[in-house]
């Protein structure tokens, strides 16, 4: 049985997925990226493998995505979390045509074909609103850890307008709000209304059309999730996997590779 | 005896010279004429003999150079907006240092000749203007009224905007009689405007050769250096002379399926201005992937429409002149504005992969309807495109980690189409 596998070097976590011929996947693992982005990918790496009890000499080859993606110095090549995304989400919800990707410090709006190919897409640019680590400003100004957020905007009832579109900023308008006498529910539903409000503005950039399949590391936050299908109008496609998908999309493309190699004619020219 | 490569080494040596003979005019305190790419009128400001300045393209070099930001930061420290037009900004640095700059010195103006093509062109005119108490000539050009719906020649209503045209020019040279103090000379005129006529048939030429397969020259880089050539060199002997040079060179390497070095996988259009603060490196995102640029809107529009190879009559020189800026600059504003059915037309021309846009922080002008021309494109063609933004001057908006995967992402999926389209049943 031959295995490959996909490792994904964000700008906050890296995730590695290692699947099998069937595109089952077998071992996945979360790691902080922090400063060592090499070592993060290797650790990530091997903690794939030891969760699917796989050999590493049985992964035939690996990918690296996201930012980090030159620094996966073990891999074989690499691929854009654009495309990986894609990939992925397609992979996991076959009806996918839209993806949106909430990352750390980027958002991304692909529009895709039933085949995973890219249609189209666009990106947050030059500075970090409208992505995950506007929600860590946010939790450092209200002193709550991040797996609180959601939990806590989902008890909010009337949600404040938060109307910077700088992450910096954000943090001083959170405490302008509290200073006047919001409360920290509200706020923070606020904060998620005004991400899922410039995410859906890119979404509209490259076109909505369903199903779309949420990604990234933000899919955990129930509150974002629910605050999307509100402004969407339609229910996103969010897994248990929806946080590794770039790393899947990666490994697909890994196991493309090894597929190709086996019949080197009839795959030429694939990402 | 190769003559590949001779029009890069002419281009760099040409522009060394111009800026040396701009230090020369500085030095001896002479006015020299501020002009812009799209309509400077060059032809008929060399009968005065004015040392010719083109402010965009200091500004550009200054960038290539990677000094910019020193002078966007000295113009900001004088008080002008990070939002405003680097352009503009490092030319503000490079009077308030004197005129020193990275190539040479630049000579103030004795007069500056703008058009309507471009709004700041006539705001950055009053800033000299405050500076030097010396005129500003606007040349208002009547533009097209929409796409595809200029005045075409021999009508009434293209007559009467020549007319128009002509009547200021009758009023632009008695501006710079005035403060050259010189007579004008029509004979003059019309040796400059022979030499202009070889130029813009000879850019023509270059830009139509560029259909071969391999492309012939890099439209995004090689391109940019023939285009400061058009612009600086137009109306030169200089100039005309390059041309022949570089359509022989051209016409040389078509015939003998010379491209570029780049090994050629994919063939791109450009649509708007480069990145010159990582101009090397900007080019080398697409050339790494085998990605050329055939052909740029911006080789139309910063040439001022010399790329329609008029050429001007040369019994009748001024009413001549009129026409051939009407049109060029016209051409040049729809290059701009209306450049979707242009796009089509090269995309089959030249066999087209894909389509590159690349908005800039510094020009609105150029940039505002950018979105919306690549919705246009896309409904006409089934064509892959790409949008990324970042600045001609100011690296402080140029994230190239984010350009670097967008552009990735974009030959990823034209790698994917190729590969679907291969696999598809014939």
């Amino acid at each position: 049985m031959a295995y490959a596998a996909g490792v994904d070097v964000g700008s906050t976590q890296t995730k590695a997925v290692v699947i099998d011929e069937a595109r089952r996947i077998v071992g996945r693992a979360l790691t902080d990226t922090g400063a060592n982005v090499m070592r993060a990918a290797e650790t990530a790496f091997r903690q794939a493998l030891a969760d699917g009890g796989i050999p590493e000499e049985e992964v035939e080859f690996v990918v690296g995505t996201g930012y980090g993606r030159y620094k996966v110095t073990f891999g074989n090549t690499q691929v854009t979390e654009i495309s990986c995304h894609a990939r992925g989400a397609v992979q996991l919800f076959p009806h996918t045509r839209t993806v949106l990707d909430m990352g750390g410090q980027d958002t991304k709006a692909i529009r895709v074909q039933p085949t995973g190919e890219i249609i189209d897409f666009c990106m947050n640019d030059k500075c970090a609103a409208g992505t995950g680590r506007f929600l860590g400003a946010a939790a450092v100004a209200l002193d709550l850890p991040l797996s609180e957020l959601g939990p806590t905007a989902l008890r909010g009832e009337r949600a404040v307008k938060i109307s910077t579109t700088c992450t910096v900023f954000a943090e001083s308008e959170v405490l302008s709000w509290l200073g006047k006498g919001k409360k920290i529910e509200d706020i923070l539903l606020g904060v998620h209304e005004s991400i899922a409000s410039r995410s859906i503005g890119l979404l509209r950039r490259v076109g909505i059309e369903a199903e779309v399949t949420f990604t990234g590391g933000v899919t955990r936050n129930q509150a974002m999730v629910d605050t999307l299908n509100k402004r969407l109008g339609l229910s996103v496609n969010v897994s248990e996997e929806s946080h590794y998908i770039g790393a899947l999309g990666a490994a697909l493309f890994a196991l493309d590779r090894i597929v190709s190699a086996r019949a080197p004619a009839a795959a030429k020219g694939a990402a | 005896m190769t003559i590949v490569g001779r029009g890069n080494e002419a281009g760099a040596r040409l522009f060394r010279q111009w800026f040396e003979g701009l230090t020369a005019a500085a030095d001896e305190g002479r006015g020299a004429a501020y002009v812009f790419v799209m309509g400077s009128l060059c032809e008929l400001l060399r009968v005065f003999d004015f040392p010719i300045v083109f402010p965009e393209i200091n500004s550009l070099q200054a960038a290539v150079r990677r000094v910019a930001a020193e002078y966007l930061n000295e113009a900001e420290n004088y008080g002008y907006s990070p939002d405003i037009c680097g352009y503009v900004k490092a030319d503000v640095a490079t009077q308030l240092r004197g005129g020193a700059h990275p190539m040479g010195k630049i000579p103030k103006p004795a007069l500056a000749v703008a058009t309507n093509a471009c709004n700041t062109y006539i705001k950055w005119g009053e800033i000299w203007e405050r500076m030097y108490g010396m005129p500003l000539f606007t040349l208002d050009i009547p533009g097209s009224r929409g796409a595809g719906l200029a005045s075409s020649r021999g009508s009434d209503d293209f007559e009467r905007d020549r007319r128009y045209v002509a009547a200021q020019i009758t009023e632009l040279i008695a501006l710079c009689e005035r403060v050259s103090g010189r007579k004008f000379d029509i004979d003059r005129l019309r040796q400059h405007l022979g030499w202009a006529n070889e130029l813009n048939q000879g850019w023509q030429r270059v830009l139509e050769l560029n259909r071969s397969t391999p492309a012939l020259f890099n439209a995004l880089s090689d391109g940019t250096i023939y285009l400061g050539v058009v612009n600086g060199f137009r109306g030169a002997p200089e100039g005309a002379a390059f041309f022949r040079d570089l359509v022989e060179e051209m016409t040389q390497k078509a015939e003998q399926g010379i491209g570029t070095p780049i090994d050629e996988k994919w063939r791109l259009i450009f649509v708007g201005v480069p990145c010159y603060p990582i101009f090397r490196r900007f080019s080398e995102l697409f050339s790494d992937w085998g990605g050329v640029f055939v052909n740029s809107t911006y080789l139309w529009f910063a040439s001022g429409g010399a790329n329609l190879g008029f050429c001007y009559d040369l019994q009748h020189p001024l009413d001549s002149l009129a026409e051939g800026v009407l049109l060029g600059v016209r051409d040049a504003m729809d290059s701009m504005f209306f450049q979707t059915q242009a796009l089509v037309r090269m995309i089959d021309d030249y066999a087209v992969d894909g389509v590159v846009y690349h908005p800039i922080k510094s020009c609105r002008t150029v940039s505002t309807g950018l979105a919306d021309s690549r919705r246009a494109l896309m409904a006409q063609r089934d064509i892959p495109s790409l949008f990324v933004e970042s600045d001609m001057m100011d690296k402080r908006v140029v994230s190239e980690a984010q350009m670097k995967n967008r552009i990735d992402a974009f030959f990823e999926g034209l790698a994917a189409r190729r590969h679907q389209a291969a696999a598809a049943p014939a």
